[in-house]
């Protein structure tokens, strides 16, 4: 088995606002998100989103996690002992060697995401590389309901990276190809990935072209993901974090199927993880001090 | 679902997996649930531990959830109490006296 | 009287043509693209090596995923019933059957005479069968038969977190990453399948004499793991993969 190629993956990239001094911040608070296919690194300055950073994980997560973080300040003369209180999530947070608490990716999506979306957010779903979670939350991003499904590919990035490697199309053209058919097709029947990949595999054979391949696969997809939600019972507004968030295919038949739109955000959908753990970071010093 | 008008918001924490061969979560209502861990020894297969919420940095008292072992095996290690046939109630939701725990399947 | 029992799997199709319950050939061919294409070749195949044109064969039933789209066949059986009757005529002894394919693993409870009394079954999910053993054998780049013999070399048991044949090839892959020997990975795998497989059984529960059929069944780590599972000795068919066909052969003749 061959190392994925470069372009089965998100690009990864870095960014930082240059109009914020950092040292002229009272607290310095990050958030490390390793997952188990991408990592991302968020650094606040008094609750303002400072830098960032998003890359592909390595096999190992600590070095992952230095890496990600080193990426996040690089060119802004930061240094780890500059930031005061650092929380790790996601799949690898356990070894976040400088964090400071872990916690989880439910309770850090829900904060992270009612930052990018604003209050009216109560329904989150997140699309990740190995898992789906869908989370219900309040006005203050706290969480009310939620599920995780990190078992089974489908409905995962995983799972549409197997497609997106069947028909050698990248990652970021799945979206726009899979929505140039001129008809929707019949959604693919099997759940299972392995078992879809098979059907897929026959409908080409039959002369599917690639596109319409892809909108059937987006299509079961996206149903399925609807069926998880409805396990915590969708409530306006929504919004769709992670990197299929930022497959077309699968979120605008989503938004079909759920009749409802999903919130679009200033920043990197991917990041929201992240994010909530340096708003709770931020949070945790506050307390800390206040001792 | 709890009802908006009484000013309760629940945390149902559903743990579990939907895979191609149907759907098996079991929700722990943690507002429901006081860390007692009556569950704990009732279930032949220890898939329940008791302990610090990670999903609620702020909850002081502990919480049940479903143990990482089990979690995305559910299907396979709840089968000894779900036979296809005359199926009896379940120890686990027997031993909760507050009702918190339900299985989807 | 001479009859036919197709079995048309997931990936293979097999035949076996029966004389009043003894063997005269059978064939064994890829699915492929065109299974009905297949399954002819299947029968012409057996067909040849016993001799025989196509009509010297009094009935055909066919079993299998595919059963229902067989234009060759007259009648259908299950494959439970196809695997209840075919294990009965091999082991009268036996009363419970447990079938492994590629794509589905079955598990059912019989009386003397053969008939079921009880079934489940592991459907829909890569990881509940023979498929799932297929991605882990091309992710540690062995043939898959010999990852049976490879998983019995191993000395020690290594934990596998991933329950999906998707994530676990991933998990595969980083645990050769991180040098665990091929061997305990190789039995790990094969650890986990019979575990999804043994779960299904106690579901319906198990008495001797237990038979392992199916293409798995030829996969002698699989047969260790599972033997160690169920703490029991279980008994495994010259041929396990013919065993649904031949099932459905005799229900052919027989009165059902």
């Amino acid at each position: 088995m061959s190392e994925k190629k470069e372009f089965w993956r998100w690009k990864e990239y870095r960014w930082h606002d240059e109009s914020i001094d950092w040292k002229g911040a009272d607290i310095i608070s990050a958030g490390v998100d390793i997952g188990s296919v991408s990592s991302q690194a968020v650094i606040m300055a008094d609750g303002k989103l400072y830098a960032f950073s998003n890359q592909r994980t390595g096999f190992d997560s600590p070095e992952s996690a230095n890496q990600s973080i080193n990426w996040a300040m690089e060119g802004t003369g930061l240094t780890l002992k500059d930031i005061h209180y650092t929380v790790g999530t996601g799949y690898g947070r356990v070894n976040v060697p400088f964090a400071d608490k872990a916690l989880t990716e439910i309770a850090c999506h829900a904060r992270g995401g009612n930052f990018m979306y604003g209050p009216s957010v109560r329904t989150i779903l997140d699309m990740g590389g190995q898992d789906c979670k869908a989370i219900r939350c309040d006005e203050r991003g706290k969480v009310e309901a939620f599920l995780m499904n990190d078992k089974c590919a489908a409905g995962t990035g995983r799972g549409m990276e197997v497609f997106a490697d069947l028909l050698s199309v990248p990652i970021e053209e799945v979206g726009e190809l899979s929505l140039s058919v001129e008809e929707e097709p019949e959604p693919v029947s099997s759940t299972c990935v392995v078992f879809a990949k098979s059907e897929a595999s026959a409908l080409l054979r039959e002369g599917w072209p690639k596109n319409k391949v892809l909108a059937a696969y987006c299509a079961a997809m996206a149903h399925r993901v609807v069926t998880l939600l409805e396990r915590i019972e969708v409530k306006k507004d929504f919004a769709i974090t992670g990197g299929i968030g930022k497959n077309s295919g699968v979120v605008k038949r989503l938004e079909q199927e759920l009749g409802l739109e999903s919130l679009k955000s200033n920043y990197d959908s991917q990041i929201a993880g992240a994010l909530g753990g340096a708003l709770f970071a931020q949070a945790l010093e506050k307390k800390r001090r206040s001792v | 679902m709890r009802n908006a008008e009484c000013g309760l918001t629940a945390m149902i924490a559903n743990y579990g997996y939907k895979d191609g061969s149907g759907d098996y979560f079991i929700a722990i209502d943690t507002d429901k649930c006081n860390g007692c861990g009556d569950c704990v020894p009732a279930c032949p297969n220890s898939v329940f531990v008791v302990g610090e919420d990670p999903n609620d940095p702020l909850r002081d008292e502990p919480v049940a959830m479903v143990g990482e072992q089990e979690r995305k095996k559910l299907k396979y290690t709840c089968n000894p109490c779900k036979p296809d046939h005359d199926r009896p109630p379940l120890p686990c939701v027997q031993a909760c006296k507050l009702g918190a725990i339900s299985h989807s399947w | 009287m001479i009859t036919a029992g197709i079995d048309i799997g997931a990936k293979t199709i097999k035949v076996v043509l029966a004389d009043d319950g003894k063997v005269l050939a059978k064939s064994l061919v890829p699915a492929g693209i065109d299974t009905a294409v297949a399954t002819r070749q299947a029968f012409d195949q057996a067909l040849s090596a016993a001799e025989l044109s196509r009509d010297q064969i009094d009935r055909i039933m066919a079993t299998g995923t595919g059963r229902k789209d067989c234009p060759l066949t007259d009648d259908e059986i299950t494959e439970v019933g196809a695997a209840a009757k075919g294990m009965n005529h091999i082991l009268k002894t036996c009363r419970t059957v447990i079938d492994v394919g590629a794509e589905e693993g079955r598990t059912l409870r019989c009386d003397e005479t053969g008939k079921v009394i009880d079934f489940a079954f592991n459907e829909k999910c890569a990881a509940g069968a023979g498929t799932f053993a297929e991605g882990m054998a091309r992710a540690l780049q062995v043939p898959l038969v010999e990852l049976g013999p490879l998983a019995l070399t191993s000395k020690q048991a290594v934990q596998m977190n991933a329950q999906c044949a998707v994530f676990a090839e991933s998990e595969v892959v980083t645990l050769i990453h991180a040098k665990t020997p091929r061997q305990d990975i190789a039995r790990a795998v094969l650890d986990a399948i019979a575990s999804r497989i043994i779960s299904m059984v106690r579901k319906v529960g198990f008495e001797k004499d237990v038979a392992l059929i199916g293409g798995v069944a030829r996969n002698p780590g699989f047969v260790e793991a599972m033997k160690r599972g169920l703490e029991m000795d279980v008994h495994v068919p010259e041929d396990p993969e013919y065993v649904g066909a031949l099932g459905a052969a005799l229900a052919a003749a027989g009165a059902d």
